[in-house]
């Protein structure tokens, strides 16, 4: 790791202002990712401005039909939030499977959604919960927030807030994971509300996307058989070591209908 | 002894309390006065002309020492790192050897080969200095999948094909006729993938020198600290043994990667001289996936064949091993010596021959790794064992059990140069299938094919030879050095015992083990007995710990070195007590003549203070000893594995697994089983997760925790383990050795349950869910 510039800034507008005037600056979130690129020296930034203190990005909320959660929370804590498991207890269980203890105790929500891995959990949670992805400058529809591989609506010194996610009537994620790595090779979350069904899927293409086939046939019936037929998301697949783009399809349709047997049960 | 701390008492490992709670001291935990940072320059490439290498520009960063390249330690007369079993090809013609510099000189042969040493006053430096070291290649053809290398024009310079030897063992054309006359012939074609060893503890080393003395020391990550002095000392030169010192303090790990002499902590050694202050290099994880020896790696096709009543009468088995760019240590012993004699397994199949082409490849060198060579042999047997059984409608134990040799064939010589000494396969092979429920396996077959998942059960009785081994036969079959090894017991002046071992534990539990073998041999407190291992300047000399030889060589040593110590203690007890030493008894710590008792301490002190004494005998109670087996050790035992493949996902649960092993006599059942356990995880890791796999640039894809899958804690079942025993006949302890056995025996059993549950035998390791869907599928 080379050497760098450590901030801590205690306001939103110092930590962009820190990142204005950097010459090659990275916020740091968790950092489960910045790190160990970090440490490869595949990424050598000059200043590293450290999220930890800002308070605007703390805090879970459950208020009518949203659960609002601080960008900076960490996975063991949504994991472990009572608000979280009473409102959509599928995204605590979401939480819970990210990683290990360390990642866990570590990495956030917000350095999650910002960083687009197209093997993170998150983003398929971001999608069939309709999150709106608040930022210090705006608001975000998670339907408009995901790109492509590692991009994102961010843009370069904008830093996210906090993640509103609709609070659903039934809710289910699903992962395949990758047998060395254990990121998602597959991750489907399928949620109801209220017979409208929405699915998002993480790990398959360059990044997250929804599945709309899927989202009508279990908007029609929400029943595992519904998916059997059901047209895959039009994405080009991820190929890799260990899941042909052939497969990775095929396992998109089994977590999705896996997801759904959940939902039946739980109804 | 007590029975809290004797033979055969689980006693607690007395090493694990500094080890769990951070207070081992392993190599790169140490730092010396003056110490600098060593980094190594790897080739990008996996095989390129070195044209130019310029450090000009990193000598320029600030606390840069020094730059090494294959031209200086070649201009220094360095010598080529040695393989220490020399294999003829079946012509009588040596093997053929590429040269190996611990520098590439002229050209680089695999991906991460090193070519360059950078040396500065951080590590931060070295790394830098190391990124600005420009070096010109021409990039070259690489050779690298296993099947395809002996016909591939040679990747080195010199050599005439990339084949290091053409071995045979077996008489080939009575294996023919009976193959010819046999009423079933069951034919296999396998492959034995590719592995990464992964210790938890990274190799590094520690070199100084000393101007003064002229000694070097270096600290390191070895299993075999005596035989790498050796090796530096007189292959290398870097300086004579009494001018070297080697330490191999706490050791996270080997599985066999420590055993060999490699180029890092060669070139370290050597440079610590020539920079006049010490270095320090640790591998990085990426440098271990790269530069450690990687393993297995075998191609093979294989015919057995059976008479009208399902009797084995011939196997023939032609195998291709990939021996990477250069020829390892024990590279070239282990898919010939430590393979074709195994492919007897537990069976009395007259006629056996084996051929095994030894390939060079740009890839990282291939050597020994937990069971070397058996896991090999094993897979090949029990995998066409089990085929045989489907294919000729056979229970696949009761096949087995036709065949096996029978308690009364002992000592057992089988065609392929082996005496098994002793066993009982059939009490192993009664026991596990007891233990597996055999009896129920249809009734949970279907219950998980109503779950949607296909569920298979298969068998594994493995063979093994450990104890490694006979000098003389060793030497005889190319070995450089003997295979004895060595032990001293020092009785202190008030009694205490100090245990000097020439094997070394890097996780096996010897400092606990040894000591419950020593205290209950001299009857002294298990807490009075200290054992000390892994450094030349304390241990007069050793072979190290590897092939599970740890207990049956050196334990049998420090047996040797105890009973020169009853002998001469007997002599001074007699002595003492005016007694002929004929009619001096040793029992349970003390020396007995008539209703007089002194004991050992009693009489050690004697032997330092010698008022009272013979005066034909030296004071003092130290013993050496050297062990040198009269046979390898046959550990045996009856594996067998349930998995459940699921329909939708492909993917593989390993659910039940049982483990009977024959060891012989158990020291201390707790540490056997932990062994047990973990072999068995690295077993299930090679079937079910793990494969090193190079592109056809020879660019490893699988260089990191990312890619490459080790096992964790819920890929595998709770094991159940238990032992049957019978004595091994040769070693005082009636020892055979368990490190490797849970690894040797694994593979085979898991995957003939993969294609019991899938209905077919063409499946590789390692049994990935994409490959399963694919076989599920017909695709």
């Amino acid at each position: 790791m080379d050497a760098f510039n450590y901030h801590k800034p205690s306001s939103l507008a110092e930590a962009v202002a820190l990142h204005r005037d950097a010459e090659d600056p990275a916020y740091l979130s968790g950092g489960h990712t910045l790190l160990p690129t970090m440490t490869q020296r595949l990424a050598t930034p000059s200043d590293l401005i450290d999220l930890e203190g800002l308070t605007e990005l703390t805090g879970i909320a459950a208020e009518g039909r949203t659960l609002s959660i601080g960008a900076f929370t960490r996975h063991a804590e949504v994991a472990a939030s009572a608000e979280v498991r009473s409102t959509v207890p599928a995204l605590a269980d979401l939480a819970e499977g990210i990683g290990d203890a360390q990642v866990r105790n570590r990495g956030t929500i917000g350095g999650s959604l910002a960083n687009s891995d197209p093997s993170a959990d998150y983003p398929a949670a971001a999608l069939a919960l309709n999150a709106v992805i608040r930022t210090d400058r705006r608001q975000i529809a998670a339907d408009d927030y995901f790109r492509g591989l590692f991009e994102t609506a961010l843009e370069e010194d904008e830093i996210i807030t906090r993640i509103d996610f609709a609070i659903p009537s039934c809710a289910a994620y699903e992962k395949f994971p990758n047998p060395a790595s254990r990121y998602a090779t597959v991750g489907v979350m399928v949620a109801d509300f209220n017979g409208t069904v929405r699915v998002g899927v993480t790990g398959a293409g360059p990044c997250a996307c929804r599945a709309p086939a899927f989202e009508a046939a279990l908007s029609a019936r929400v029943d595992p058989a519904a998916l059997d037929d059901a047209e895959l998301p039009a994405i080009d697949f991820n190929s890799d070591l260990h899941a042909s783009a052939e497969y990775r399809a095929h396992l998109v349709r089994v977590m999705a209908q896996r997801a759904t047997a959940r939902l039946v049960e739980a109804s | 002894m007590s029975a809290e701390t004797g033979i055969g008492a689980a006693v607690k490992r007395r090493e694990d309390l500094r080890f769990i709670t951070g207070r081992g001291t392993y190599t790169d935990d140490l730092n010396v006065p003056g110490q600098t940072y060593g980094v190594f320059l790897r080739s990008p490439y996996a095989r390129a002309k070195i044209n130019a290498i310029d450090a000009a520009q990193a000598l320029q960063v600030e606390g840069a020492l020094a730059v090494f390249t294959g031209q200086d330690t070649a201009a220094a007369g360095l010598g080529d790192l040695p393989c220490g079993w020399l294999v003829k090809s079946k012509d009588g013609s040596d093997m053929v050897s590429a040269p190996h510099p611990p520098l590439a000189v002229s050209q680089v042969n695999y991906v991460g080969e090193p070519f360059g040493l950078v040396v500065a006053e951080s590590l931060a430096a070295a790394r830098e200095a190391a990124e600005l070291v420009a070096a010109d290649f021409e990039e070259l053809t690489p050779v690298v999948a296993t099947a395809e290398a002996a016909q591939a024009s040679p990747i080195h310079e010199g050599l005439e094909a990339n084949l290091a030897y053409d071995w045979e063992l077996g008489d080939e054309a009575a294996t023919d006729a009976a193959l010819a006359a046999a009423a079933h012939v069951t034919r296999l074609d396998l492959t034995n993938n590719r592995l990464i060893p992964n210790a938890i503890e990274p190799r590094a080393a520690l070199a100084t020198f000393d101007p003064a003395s002229g000694e070097y020391e270096l600290r390191t990550t070895s299993q075999n600290p005596h035989l790498e002095r050796l090796v530096l000392s007189a292959f290398v030169q870097i300086a004579p043994e009494h001018k070297l010192r080697v330490v191999a303090p706490d050791v996270g790990g080997g599985f066999g990667s420590k055993i060999f002499v490699y180029a890092e902590e060669t070139v370290v050694t050597w440079a610590a001289a020539k920079v006049g202050r010490p270095i320090k290099w640790t591998a990085e994880r990426s440098e271990s996936f790269l530069a450690d020896a990687h393993a297995r790696d075998h191609v093979t096709h294989a015919e057995l064949g059976l008479d009208e009543a399902g009797r084995f009468t011939a196997l023939k088995v032609r195998t291709t091993a990939n021996l990477g760019a250069y020829l390892s240590l024990f590279g070239s012993s282990v898919p010939t010596f430590l393979y074709g004699t195994l492919l007897a397994g537990q069976y009395k199949t007259p006629n056996i021959h084996v051929q095994t082409h030894g390939v060079y490849t740009n890839t990282a060198p291939v050597d020994a790794y937990r069971g070397a060579g058996r896991p090999e042999a094993t897979f090949v047997v029990e995998r066409i064992v089990e085929a045989a059984a489907r294919e000729t409608g056979r229970d696949p134990a009761e096949l087995r059990r036709l065949n096996m040799i029978e308690p009364g064939d002992f000592p057992y010589e089988t065609p392929v140069a082996l005496v098994y000494d002793t066993g009982n396969y059939q009490a192993s092979l009664d026991r596990a299938l007891q233990l597996a429920d055999y009896g129920g396996f249809k009734q949970r077959r279907a219950a998980s094919e109503a779950e949607g998942k296909r569920r298979g059960i298969g068998f594994s009785c493995y063979i093994e030879a450990c104890g490694l081994a006979p000098s003389q036969l060793a030497i005889q079959l190319g070995a450089g050095v003997g295979l004895y090894e060595s032990g001293e017991i020092r009785i202190n002046p008030t009694g205490s015992v100090t245990v000097f071992t020439g094997s070394h534990s890097h996780g096996q539990g010897h400092e606990t083990t040894f000591a419950q073998v020593v205290s209950d041999k001299l009857g002294v407190p298990f807490d009075d007995v200290e054992v000390v291992h892994g450094d030349t300047g304390r241990v007069e000399f050793g072979l190290g710990t590897y092939g599970s030889r740890s207990l049956a060589v050196g334990g049998s040593a420090l047996i040797s070195a105890a009973d020169k110590i009853i002998a001469k203690g007997t002599r001074i007890a007699a002595h003492m007590m005016q007694a002929e030493p004929d009619n001096v008894a040793f029992e349970a710590g003390a020396f007995i003549s008539g209703n007089q008792r002194l004991t050992l301490q009693e009489v050690a002190f004697a032997s330092y203070v010698p008022a009272d004494y013979p005066p034909d005998l030296e004071p003092g109670l130290s013993e050496k000893a050297f062990y040198d087996p009269e046979n390898f050790t046959y550990p045996a035992g009856a594996h067998i594995a349930e998995v459940e493949v699921d329909e939708a996902t492909g993917v593989v649960q390993l659910v039940n697994f049982v483990a009977v092993d024959d060891f012989g006599q158990i020291i201390n059942p707790m540490i056997v089983d932990g062994q047990v356990h973990g072999g068995l995880a690295q077993g299930a890791g090679q079937a079910l997760l793990e494969h090193g796999i190079y592109d056809a640039d020879g660019q490893l894809t699988t260089g990191s925790y990312m890619d490459y899958c080790m096992p964790r804690a819920d890929d595998v079942p709770d094991f159940t383990v238990d032992t049957t025993v019978t004595p091994c006949t040769h070693n005082p302890l009636g020892v055979k050795g368990c490190g490797e056995a849970g690894a040797i025996g694994s593979p085979a059993a898991i995957i003939n349950a993969v294609t019991d549950a899938l209905g077919t035998e063409d499946v590789a390791m390692p049994a990935t869910p994409e490959q399963m869907w694919r076989k599920l599928r017909g695709l």
